[in-house]
Parts: structure tokens; C-alpha cells; sequence
């Protein structure tokens, strides 16, 4: 089997006192998406945190393409390849479209490069396009959304990590939002996906990680967690 | 059910304006009357009751309650102008009266027993003042004052607008020159210009005859610009064209810039060259606190640290510890002050918010008190300060270039090419990161930012501009003592960013002018310089909370809601996205 693009071995992650993340392993291929999902306070967006360098994990280790982020910080990690389409978009709302775009491709020294890739954002989002020069944050949910995304994907990742891209978005929107994965997900892009649409997330990944408390469950194929009876129970309302 | 419906508002066809609404007319009075016994109590009416605004006919004490009578009831008058003219006119006379009464109560009241103990002003002297009418004496004179003045303001407000917006800009106009007359008058009188000055201004106020001439040309021209709306005309023309038109302007503007100190004479320069110190003070904090968000109350020090460095390498006197010229000390006292920024970096970086307000007020303070302090007074010399620095250019005191107008070329020069740095900076990527680190730190450094990195930049590039203003200071000043530096100073400079608007450069000139130049001319009034800065930042957080001249996007931020027409396409998107989501 070939080398995952991430890799993340026996993490555990504190806040303080509070242990949150206890010995998570996960994996993630070239070209795949994998679904991470769970309830709330799980510990899913403190390992997407982890990975990051947002948060530190006190023991364990991340690795991109074999080599381990520890001494990375999150700035670093970042040019290396990782982005995070953080929770609730948190996109520069004083900003404008364009700006935020060209923030994303902040690592980009190729000033070209950085316009071809705004095009390919504004093609990928139309929307987006006809919103340009205004600032970010009197754009709807949706299109914060999409500029999120847009926005990570400036710099080319190697990982795409995505928390909960679909929270609080009207269901048109939230389908909207899957098929650009989807397309993401054909175009070669490697993704880790946080979802609590759980029915959505799977049938989009290739594989799933279910995390209970800070800790991996099960790990499995997608159509296998589908099927399987207690994820059914908890995740997708089928009993 | 009965209650509700004899109420008038509830009449059929009886809508909020069409009411007397007395309620706000009874508010408008009696917060009128409460400015107007403050305007006594304070000093403001009997101290310049001798200072003339027209000479014989106005003074400014008078004129104060007059504008307050006015204002009032101008206020008052707009709910009821729409439904009648008429009925406007007689609320104006009624809240000018009420209002008038306020100050008929302090006179009575003041007769029955001494408030001097407490109100050093409410002597005798004031409520003969307030009782003496032109016409009439006694203590019915502010009632009936107050109502034809509330009267007159309404009719006014009436007028149709042809004649209304030149009307009130004469009258401002009137009050404008007159606190200026004697400002305008003093370098006139060394030109051939001096019988016009004599004609037209007093040694304190307008003459009737130069109010005349005031009035009128205002009117005249404010009607002509209304009715040809040469700034339209401009604006439509083809680019070509309205650069023919626009490129002579600047240069004119220009010209007169560069005329200004040797027309006006050293009074005025030395007030520009101050303000043109602020400028650059405002430009480095706007790069701290309005790109980058970083709130910095010790701003001061920075300051500090510049005028400093430039009294130890060059000053002649004791403590002076190089005798080099300015020119080769503002280098270096430029990169202290950015080292400085970096010692106040370093150990910030990771405060947030409200605490950081606090640390730099912290770092503010220490270096004030360091320089008072016995430890550095055999380096510094404390109070007894450095004096002897040199001026900028060294020529004769004769030359025309002696004294503050060298100071206000200089400190102009620099605030145009730090204006240029800052406006590049903006638009560039280290401007954009800073803006990004304001907006949401961690996605910025998710996103790459070296976070360490351009905070500290920030504070540094704001610190040099801050030092490179404090470098001309002690040139202007030629002289520098612990005495300067001065917590105040921090609290203006952010004063200045915010009330000019909070990222924008035309408005950190135009706080600046307001914050700094207007106390500056009007010394006579300098008792009253934190009430008027208190008002002027009350007043525009109420009516402009972005600034007076905001940058485009801070504008947008805070008036979406209001003036959604601003950004027409957010309403759309919004509506599209419900039509979309109501699908099945
Ligand atoms: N900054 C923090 N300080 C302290 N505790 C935290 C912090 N962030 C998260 N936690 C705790 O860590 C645990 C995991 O939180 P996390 O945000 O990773 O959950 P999550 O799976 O993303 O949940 P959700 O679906 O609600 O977003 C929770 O118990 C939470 O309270
Ligand atoms: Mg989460």
C-alpha cells in the first residue's frame, strides 16, 4: 500500500485539564475524501485543529507525506500544504471578495498564478464573481461559504480540511455545497471532510472515521458504515 | 378600548407627523434649556459676552444662546414643517421660549439665593446679561428672545430649499469669520491688503460692514454653486476633459499650500506645521490600530522616543551628546523609535482586545515617567529638559525661511511622502495581511501569516512614523522636556483616527485639522478645548460612526442596515437564496 498523504498516530490533545482528543489515528490517501463524524464535542474539530497546528496535541504525531508537522507552527504548516476551511467560515468580513481570494493565495509568491487561480474560483463560483468588490461580510451564508472555500483552495492544498461546511445553510445550499465536493473530490482533490450531516458525508467519502468522546470507534469503507446498524442508529436517524 | 381610540394618533388619517407631538417638543426644550444654563454656568456666555462676533451689533456670549435658541427649535420645527409651515413657526416660538424660560428660572433663582458659591459665573454680572433686552429689561428677556429667535429658525426651515441652504451657510459664514476676523486680520495688516482688513475686520470680530460683505458672498456664491452644480458638470465630462479641469485645480491647491505660510505669516504655519505633526502621529496609528487592529494608548512613547533620540545627537546644549545636524539624527531617531516598536512588540503579541488597551497604556506610562524620572535625569534631563536643538535648515533669522515656516515645509513634505508609504502599504500584501489579522487571527495565520512577524511590523511601522513626528517636533520646538510627553497625546492621535475615520488617510488629515488646527487657532478658548473635543467625538459617534471621511468599506459596514442602497446586491442575494430554499 502507498504512503497516505496525512497521517495522524495516537494523538492526544488537552485543554487544559480537558482531554480531548485521546489517541486518535487517522488516515488519508491521495485523491480520497474521507468523512469524519460524530456528535457534538466529540473532538471532531479539535482534530482537524490538531492537524492544522492551530492546537498543539501534547502527544503523538501528524504527518505530511512521512514527515512529521510537530515543529511546524500553524503558519508553516499551512505553505506546506494543509488548509483548514474553518467552522462557521470565518471569512475576513471587512474585506472584499477579491481580497479574501487573494489572502487564500497569502503563501502564492507568483502574482499570475494568483489571478488565474481568482478566475478559477470565480468559474467554480459564479456567484462569487458577480460579488467581487463587495465586502465579504454582507455576502448570505451561502456565499460565505463558498468564498471559504474558494478562499482555501487559493493556495492549491495537498489536504483540503473541511469543518462542517454545511452547518446552518438552507437545503438547496447544502446540496449545492456537496456537489462542489464532489466535484472537488473528482478533480484529484485530497479532502478531510468534519460533517454532522452524516448521511451526506458518507455518500460522498470513500472512507469514515466515527469519533466518540476522543476517540476513533470505527473506521471503515463508507458504504460499510453506512450499513452498519449502529451508525444507522446514532447518525442517521434509521433504526 | 375607549382609552385607546380618543388618542389623536389613533384619528383616522392622523399619522406620527401629522401631530403636534408635544412630547418631543417638551424633550427638545428642555435639553436646549439645559445646554443653554450650561453655556452660562460654564463661562462661556458672560466670559466672551465682550468678544465680539460683529462689532456693536453681536457678541459671542449672546450668539452662543441665539445658536442654541435657533438649533433648538430648527430641530423642533422639522417634524411639523411637512404638515404646516405655520405650525412649524409657532413650535419654534415655543420651544425658543421655553428654552428662554430656563434661563429666566436661573435669573430668579440666582436673585433668591447666591449660587456663586458653587458657579463661580453666576454672578450679577451674568443675570444682567440674560435681563437686558434691546428693547425690554427684566426677566422676561430670554423668554422673548428665545421665542423670536425659535420663530425666525423656523421660518427659515420653511423657506424652499433655494433659499434656505444659502441662507444658513451665510449665517455660518457670519460666525465662521467672526471668530476668525482677528486671526485673518493681523497678517493682512503687513500687505497691501491692510485697508481691506481694516474695513472688513476688527481687531476681534467682523465689522457690520465686512458682515455685510461676509453675508452676502457667501449666499451669492453657495446659490450659484447650487444652480450651476459645477461638480456635476466636472463629473460628467469625459476623462480627458475633467482631467483639463481637475489637474489645474490641484495645482492651484497646491500653490496655495505652498503660499499659505508666506501669506498668512508664522502664526499660521507654526499651526499647520502641528498639525501636519499629527498627521504623521494619525498615520502611524492608523497603521497599527486601523489596518491592523492592534489598539495602542501609549502611543506617546514612540513619539517620545524620536524627539528624543534627535535632542541627544544634536543638541548644543547640556546633554547634547553629538552636535550633528537634524538631518543626520531623523534617520536614526526613525529606527529607534521602530526598535522601540519592537521592545513593545515582543511582549504583547499574544494579548487580545481590551487587555491590550491596557499593556500599551502600561508601556505609555513607563516611558513618561522614565523620562521625568532622577534615574534619567543625568541622561534626559528631566524636567530641566534638552534645549539648543538645532532647526532643520540653518539660515539667519532674518531669512524667509526662518522659524516655523521651515517646520511647516518640512513636516508637510514628510506627511505627503508617509502619506504615499501608507496608501501603498494598504493596498499591498503586507496590508492586506495586517487587515486580515484584524479581521480573524487565527484564519489569518491559517492562511500563512506569519503572525509574530507582521504584528511586530505593525507596531513598528507605526512606531516609526510616530517617532519620525517626533524628531520634527523637537525641531519645531527646539527643545525637549519630560514635561512634553504627555498621556494626552496618545488619547489625541487615537481621537484624530477615529473621528477622521478609522483606516482612511484623507481623514486622519481632516481629524487632524479639526482635533488639532481649530484649538490651536482659537488659544482664546483654550479653557474650553476638552469640552469641545468631548462633544466633537459625542457628536460624530452619534451621526458618524465611521469617521468623517471613512474608508470605503467601513462605511459600508456600519450603514448597510440603514442605506441598504449602498450595497444594492446584498438584498438580492438574500431574496434568491429564499426563493431557493422555499423549493421543495
Ligand atoms: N478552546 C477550548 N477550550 C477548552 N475546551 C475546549 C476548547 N475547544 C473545544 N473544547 C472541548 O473539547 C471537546 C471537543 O470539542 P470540539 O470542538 O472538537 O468538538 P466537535 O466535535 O467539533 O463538536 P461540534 O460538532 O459541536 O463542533 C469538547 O468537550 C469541548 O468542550
Ligand atoms: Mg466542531
Amino acid at each position: 500500500m502507498t504512503q497516505p498523504v496525512l497521517s495522524v498516530v495516537d494523538v492526544n490533545t488537552f485543554y487544559g485539564s480537558i482531554h480531548a482528543l485521546r489517541g486518535i489515528s487517522l488516515e488519508v490517501h491521495q485523491g480520497e475524501v474521507v468523512a469524519l463524524i460524530g456528535g457534538n464535542g466529540a473532538g471532531k474539530s479539535t482534530t482537524l485543529n490538531s492537524i492544522s497546528g492551530l492546537v498543539r496535541p501534547r502527544t503523538g504525531q501528524i504527518m505530511l507525506d512521512g514527515e512529521d508537522l510537530a515543529t511546524y507552527q500553524a503558519h508553516q504548516i499551512m505553505a506546506k500544504g494543509i488548509v483548514q476551511v474553518p467552522e462557521g467560515r470565518r471569512i475576513f468580513a471587512r474585506l472584499t471578495v477579491t481580497e479574501n481570494l487573494k489572502m487564500g493565495a497569502f503563501v502564492v509568491k507568483d502574482k499570475a498564478l494568483v489571478l488565474q487561480r481568482i478566475e478559477s474560483a470565480f468559474d467554480r463560483f459564479p456567484r462569487l464573481k458577480q460579488r467581487e468588490h463587495q465586502v465579504a461580510g454582507t455576502l448570505s451564508g451561502g456565499e460565505q461559504q463558498m468564498l471559504a472555500i474558494g478562499r482555501a483552495l487559493m493556495s492549491d492544498p495537498k489536504v483540503l480540511l473541511l469543518d462542517e461546511p454545511s452547518m446552518g445553510l438552507a437545503p438547496v445550499l447544502v446540496d449545492q455545497i456537496f456537489e462542489t465536493i464532489g466535484q472537488l473530490h473528482e478533480q484529484g482533490t485530497t479532502i478531510l471532510l468534519v460533517e454532522q450531516n452524516a448521511r451526506k458525508a458518507l455518500e460522498i467519502a470513500d472512507r469514515g472515521y466515527v469519533i466518540e468522546t476522543g476517540t476513533i470507534v470505527l473506521a471503515e469503507r463508507a458504504a460499510d458504515l453506512r450499513d452498519n446498524e449502529m451508525v444507522q442508529k446514532a447518525y442517521l436517524g434509521i433504526d | 378600548m375607549t382609552a385607546v381610540a380618543i388618542q389623536p394618533t389613533d384619528m383616522p388619517g392622523a399619522g406620527a407627523a401629522d401631530t403636534w407631538n408635544l412630547r418631543r417638543v417638551l424633550q427638545i426644550s428642555v435639553i436646549a434649556g439645559v445646554v443653554a444654563i450650561y453655556l452660562c454656568l460654564v463661562g462661556i456666555v458672560p466670559v466672551f459676552a465682550e468678544r465680539p462676533l460683529i462689532v456693536d451689533v453681536l457678541e459671542l456670549g449672546q450668539a452662543a444662546l441665539l445658536i442654541t435658541f435657533g438649533a433648538a427649535s430648527y430641530l423642533a420645527g422639522m417634524d411639523q414643517v411637512k404638515a404646516s409651515w405655520l405650525r412649524a413657526v409657532v413650535v419654534g416660538a415655543i420651544v425658543g421660549a421655553i428654552t428662554g424660560a430656563f434661563l429666566t428660572g436661573l435669573v430668579l433663582l440666582g436673585e433668591a439665593i447666591d449660587l456663586r458659591s458653587v458657579f463661580l459665573n453666576a454672578s450679577p454680572t451674568l443675570y444682567a446679561l440674560l435681563t437686558d433686552g434691546i428693547v425690554l429689561t427684566g426677566p422676561i428677556v430670554p423668554i422673548v428672545a428665545g421665542a423670536i429667535t425659535g420663530a425666525l429658525a423656523a421660518v427659515i426651515l420653511g423657506l424652499p430649499s433655494a433659499i434656505r441652504v444659502p441662507l444658513v451657510i451665510g449665517l455660518s459664514s457670519l460666525l465662521f469669520f467672526g471668530l476668525f476676523a482677528g486671526l485673518l486680520r493681523t497678517p493682512m495688516l503687513v500687505t497691501p491688503l491692510r485697508d481691506v482688513a481694516r474695513f472688513m475686520f476688527g481687531s476681534e470680530g467682523l465689522t457690520a460692514a465686512g458682515a455685510a460683505i461676509v453675508f452676502v458672498v457667501s449666499v451669492g456664491t453657495t446659490a450659484i454653486v447650487r444652480r450651476t452644480k459645477p461638480r456635476q458638470r466636472v463629473n460628467a465630462l469625459p476623462p480627458r476633459q475633467r482631467r483639463l479641469v481637475v489637474g489645474p485645480l490641484g495645482l492651484l491647491v497646491l500653490a496655495l499650500v505652498l503660499l499659505f505660510p508666506l501669506a498668512m505669516g508664522p502664526f499660521f504655519a507654526q499651526v499647520i506645521a502641528l498639525v501636519a505633526i499629527f498627521v504623521l502621529l494619525g498615520m502611524g496609528l492608523n497603521i497599527t490600530l486601523g489596518l491592523a487592529g492592534l489598539l495602542d494608548l501609549g502611543f506617546v512613547a514612540f513619539f517620545a522616543v524620536g524627539a528624543y533620540t534627535v535632542a541627544l545627537l544634536t543638541s548644543t546644549a547640556e546633554y547634547g551628546l553629538a552636535n550633528w545636524g537634524f538631518w543626520e539624527a531623523v534617520p536614526f531617531a526613525v529606527l529607534f523609535a521602530m526598535l522601540f516598536g519592537l521592545i513593545l512588540g515582543l511582549p504583547i503579541l499574544r494579548i487580545r482586545g481590551d487587555y491590550l488597551a491596557i499593556a500599551t497604556l502600561g508601556f505609555g506610562e513607563i516611558i513618561r515617567i522614565l523620562a521625568g524620572s532622577d534615574l534619567m535625569k543625568p541622561i534626559l534631563g528631566g524636567p530641566r529638559g534638552i534645549l539648543n536643538i538645532p532647526k532643520p535648515l540653518d539660515v539667519p533669522p532674518t531669512h524667509w525661511l526662518s522659524g516655523p515656516v521651515q517646520i511647516y515645509y518640512i513636516a508637510l513634505a514628510f506627511a505627503a511622502v508617509v502619506a504615499f508609504i501608507a496608501w501603498r502599504l494598504r493596498s499591498s500584501r503586507l496590508g492586506r495581511s495586517w487587515m486580515a489579522i484584524r479581521e480573524d487571527e487565527d484564519v489569518a495565520e491559517g492562511m500563512g501569516v506569519n503572525l509574530v512577524q507582521t504584528k511586530l511590523l505593525a507596531y513598528m511601522l507605526g512606531g516609526a512614523f510616530a517617532g519620525l513626528a517626533g524628531a520634527i517636533s523637537a525641531g519645531l520646538v527646539g527643545s525637549i522636556f519630560a514635561s512634553s510627553i504627555q498621556l494626552q497625546l496618545s488619547i489625541n492621535v487615537a481621537a484624530i483616527v477615529i473621528v477622521g475615520g478609522m483606516g482612511s488617510i484623507p481623514g486622519v488629515v481632516v481629524g487632524a485639522l479639526i482635533l488639532v488646527g481649530l484649538p490651536e487657532l482659537f488659544r482664546e478658548f483654550s479653557d474650553y478645548r476638552l469640552l469641545f473635543y468631548g462633544i466633537a467625538l459625542m457628536v460624530i459617534m452619534i451621526l458618524r460612526p465611521e469617521g468623517l471621511l471613512p474608508s470605503r468599506v467601513t462605511r459600508r459596514e456600519l450603514h448597510t442596515s440603514r442605506e441598504l442602497a449602498d450595497v444594492p446586491d446584498s438584498e438580492l442575494v438574500t431574496d434568491e437564496e429564499r426563493r431557493e430554499a422555499s423549493l421543495p
